[in-house]
């Protein structure tokens, strides 16, 4: 077992360098420099243009530095010894500000849960709290009651969960919801009253409430049919005690495993929710960065969101070996 | 008494083998006539393929079946609301001549929307098809074949998993978006061979999966000792009998790239804006998006035609691939 996790967590190194590798050569075939703030005119004269170039080593080779000295010495293996170190670079738009400032520095005196990233995990474990809350009885009822008016009902709403998009969710449940019934208020500019989450979590939440309901029935009704569930009816065990020691135990393995992606997936997924309804969170902030073309910024998150899922896919990995001894990891 | 028994016991066989040749007298059914059979009995992937087939006829008819040029302006008819709505925020009312509406700039929002068809089916179809194509082929060899393609394509799949899809797209579209790929058809070639890069990791890996499975197989062996080609068993033993689960996973396929577009094309990273009437690709459903989220609380119908638009031909797609995964694919038989 634990050959495995160092085994695995090494391979973690090259993916996240080929992952940092071609976001870095997309993003510098990206039109327009750091110092320019609109793509097509220049604004900084040349001279200071090259002073800030040396001052921020963007003069050196992309690559390999075969001028002699350092073969590393270039800027590519620079970035990715700074990011090791938790240095991103400066933002090209934020002026006098690091990436991961931006990301994960909070207002003055506010807890680290003020930050950007801090407003994403929290809306992203919110969404999942919801989804699991909701997906996983409504599933073991499904299951309980196959093919009876709730089951139909908990199929129909999760393929609609699963095929909908969340953003057409959202402009559905806005235009009802914000627009005809006038019960919510799109534009929040005060976040911290709690009922003002409820609606962004809901839509960024519904796909994986969908997808939890799915895999909870399916997986319950594979277990209702297996032997030591016989056995423990024939033994007498009141009903209850079969559904929560028995069947839900065994059933919950494959869903306790796929929360890991899913946050990951609910935390670097939700920019266009937050997009939709201005919250302060990462997702926003890299939406932001896509139309200023900050490209140190785009990186940056890329690269933080990637380490994210690789993380979270890792760990699905390791917990499924502990849950369930039948898997045997190799 | 033994001879009425024996008598009994021939009248027994007589019946059994007429019932055996009642049976071989039954024109043989191949599994996939046995699918397709069980499809049309699915009333929801029936309904979703008759639903794409309109769409399809109405993407390729588009010019003949709009009412208007979609990128006509009608100036002093910006946000007239749809036909069936007589006092809206702006205080206009619906014009039969603009069935959905008009934009802001007076541009109906009907022939958008059904010329935003092309785009979305387009962008679904063609990278499934390119992905496909690449995916057999390296699944087949690296199955079969094994060996150093086998360890670059489980590598290679490690590091495309790694990447989330959304974010892989947009650095692409954002970075390349001024070169000449990302010039060509309004910027839809890229999307293509982004959507591509990203998929076909997956159809490889399925078809490998496939291939390993039957590798082992008494057909594959038979076959192997008459002298057959490696090339011949590939195509001819391997790959049909996997062709179920390949069309499945393809049919899933489609509506994750025409979400992929809508959702660019929300964030302003999809197609280029065309300003030449006489562009096959004039507008796509997710720029339709974009448009319409400047005025939610007005002119809601901006947002709504086009969003319904995609939550039909994202559902039809899916439905149509439960369907197909349950009529041929034999993994699910017996569940």
């Amino acid at each position: 077992m634990t050959t495995y996790i160092i085994r695995r967590l090494l391979w973690l190194v090259p993916v996240l360098l080929f992952v940092a590798l071609i976001t870095f050569i997309l993003m510098h075939n990206a039109p327009g420099g750091p110092w320019d703030r609109d793509p097509s005119a220049r604004q900084v004269d040349a001279r200071t243009q090259e002073l800030l170039n040396d001052k921020f080593g963007l003069n050196k080779p992309l690559f390999f530095n075969l001028e002699g000295g350092n073969p590393f010495d270039s800027q590519f293996f620079n970035y990715i010894i700074n990011a090791v170190q938790g240095d991103l670079g400066p933002s090209y738009r934020q002026r006098g500000r690091n990436v991961e400032e931006i990301l994960f520095e909070a207002p003055k005196n506010e807890a680290f849960w003020q930050s950007k990233f801090g407003y994403s995990a929290r809306l992203g474990l919110l969404a999942l709290a919801m989804a699991a809350g909701f997906g996983i009885p409504l599933g073991v009822i499904a299951a309980l009651r196959r093919n009876s008016l709730v089951d139909n009902l908990a199929l129909f709403i999760s393929t609609i969960g699963i095929s909908v998009p969340s953003f057409v969710v959202g402009i559905f449940v806005i235009i009802v919801f914000a627009g005809m019934l006038d019960i919510l208020t799109i534009i929040q500019k005060d976040w911290s009253s709690p009922t003002a989450w409820i609606a962004p979590a809901i839509i960024l939440g519904f796909s994986t409430f969908a997808y939890i309901t799915r895999l909870t029935r399916s997986t319950m009704l594979e277990v209702m049919g297996q032997d030591y569930v016989r056995t423990a009816r024939a033994k007498g065990i009141k009903e209850r005690t079969i559904i929560v020691r028995h069947m839900l135990r065994n059933a919950l393995i494959p869903v306790a495993t796929i929360m890991g992606p899913a946050l990951a997936g609910l935390v670097t997924g939700s920019f266009i929710i937050e997009t939709m309804f201005s919250f302060p969170g990462m997702g926003r902030e890299y939406v932001r960065s896509i139309g200023n073309r900050d490209y140190s910024m785009i990186m940056g998150t890329t690269l933080l969101f990637a380490l994210l899922v690789v993380v979270a896919n890792l760990l699905v990995d390791v917990i499924y070996g502990f849950l369930d001894p039948r898997i045997q990891v190799k | 008494m033994t001879t009425a028994s024996s008598a009994s016991a021939r009248r027994n066989l007589q019946k059994v083998a007429d019932h055996t040749e009642q049976l071989l007298a039954r024109p043989p059914r191949s599994f996939w006539r046995d699918g397709w059979g069980r499809l049309l009995k699915n009333k929801a992937a029936v309904v979703s393929a008759v639903t794409i087939l309109l769409l399809i006829l109405i993407a390729i008819f588009a010019p003949q079946l709009a009412p208007h040029n979609p990128l006509q302006l009608n100036s002093g008819k910006g946000f007239l609301p749809p036909v069936w709505v007589t006092n809206s925020a702006t205080g206009k009312a619906g014009e039969a001549a603009f069935l959905l509406g008009t934009d802001n700039l007076g541009r109906d929002v009907l022939s958008r929307v059904i010329y935003g068809a092309r785009v979305s089916l387009v962008v679904g179809l063609i990278p499934t098809s390119i992905v496909l194509a690449i995916g057999i082929l390296v699944g087949l060899l690296s199955g079969y074949v094994g060996g150093a393609v086998d360890n670059l394509l489980m590598r290679f799949t490690d590091i495309i998993y790694a990447f989330p899809d959304l974010l892989f797209f947009i650095i692409v579209m954002t970075a390349l978006r001024q070169t000449w790929l990302g010039q060509m058809l309004n910027g839809l070639l890229l999307l293509f061979a982004a959507l591509a890069l990203v998929n076909w990791v997956g159809v490889a890996r399925l078809v490998r999966g496939q291939v390993l499975s039957f590798k082992e197989q008494e057909f594959v062996i038979a076959s192997q000792m008459i002298g057959a080609t490696t090339w011949r068993i590939m195509v001819r033993h391997i790959l049909p009998n996997s062709l179920g689960p390949i069309i499945v996973s393809a049919a899933f396929m489609v509506p994750g790239a025409i979400i992929t577009e809508a959702v660019l094309g929300y964030l302003g990273l999809g197609l280029r804006p065309a300003t030449d009437p006489t562009d096959i690709f004039l507008t796509s459903w997710g720029s339709l998006l974009l448009e319409g989220q400047s005025a939610i609380n007005n002119q809601p119908w901006l947002l709504l035609s086009p969003a319904i638009c995609v939550a039909v031909v994202v559902l039809s797609f899916n439905f149509l691939g439960d369907g197909l995964r349950d009529a041929f694919d034999p993994r699910l038989r017996d569940k």
